[in-house]
């Protein structure tokens, strides 16, 4: 497995992360699946964090702006192929809340740790298995330059 | 009447690969009924054991979330596109 993402598109969610910091960003990827279960993002969907009270730690996507990035991508003929969000302060490492909150089976969790307002480690992590016993796997992140 | 249900990429292999099913309905209800009807696999993803919608399960009419209107009672016309899309949150 591997996400294939063009180094512009990692950058500009890694900026995102520093832009909302001390917060948590997050928002969709938008791309192609290939027959092997790969994924490639051609566009990042930044999407606001609806998790207002509690922001440092916790974000949620409106499922309306879902609807609309679910609907824009069907229509360029592309899938949502995951999401990212960002850590402050905190490793980029999938937590206990981020697993219980992912229901996007085969798609890519991308998380970056920011210390201090910088953007250090990103991580992706695919979700496998039906919901009952659904669990995150490491991804390659595949840098196109 | 013909309506369009647009299925997330999760819940595809349990809708025979479709991004987008046609079912006949007025309403969100008989759309959902006859959608898990079709692909009986689906209906442990959609609803949990009391036959509500799972809690991370949303369903749009257009743009507008079911909750807010009518829920399963919500009417349907043939230019509506219904959305079920799960939810996404997390946090560290």
């Amino acid at each position: 497995m591997a996400l294939k993402i063009p180094a512009a598109l990692l950058d500009q969610l890694r900026r995102h992360g520093e832009q909302t910091y001390p917060y948590e960003c997050c928002g969709a990827l938008v791309g192609d699946f290939d027959n092997a279960g790969g994924k490639a993002v051609k566009a990042v969907v930044p999407c606001g964090n609806t998790r207002t009270d509690s922001p440092q730690n916790r974000y949620h996507i409106d499922p309306s702006e879902l609807v609309r990035i679910q609907r824009e991508a069907m229509l360029a003929g592309r899938d949502i192929v995951g999401f990212y969000h960002s850590h402050p302060d905190h490793p980029a490492q999938w937590s206990v809340t981020d697993l219980a909150e992912a229901h996007w089976t085969g798609c890519s969790y991308v998380i970056t740790s920011v210390d201090k307002g910088r953007a250090a480690l990103t991580n992706s992590f695919q979700l496998q298995d039906q919901e009952e016993a659904k669990h995150f796997e490491n991804e390659v992140i595949e840098v196109d330059n | 009447m013909p309506i369009k249900l647009l299925i997330p990429t999760p819940l595809r292999p349990y809708a025979g690969s479709q991004s987008i099913i046609q079912v006949n309905a007025h309403t969100i209800g008989e759309a959902l009924g006859n959608l898990v009807a079709q692909h009986p696999d689906l209906r442990r993803h959609l609803f949990s054991e009391d036959s509500n919608l799972r809690s991370f399960v949303n369903v749009y009419v257009n743009d507008e979330d079911i909750r807010y209107l009518s829920k399963d009672a919500t009417p349907v016309k043939e230019t509506d596109t219904i959305a079920i899309v799960p939810s996404v949150a997390g946090g560290r």
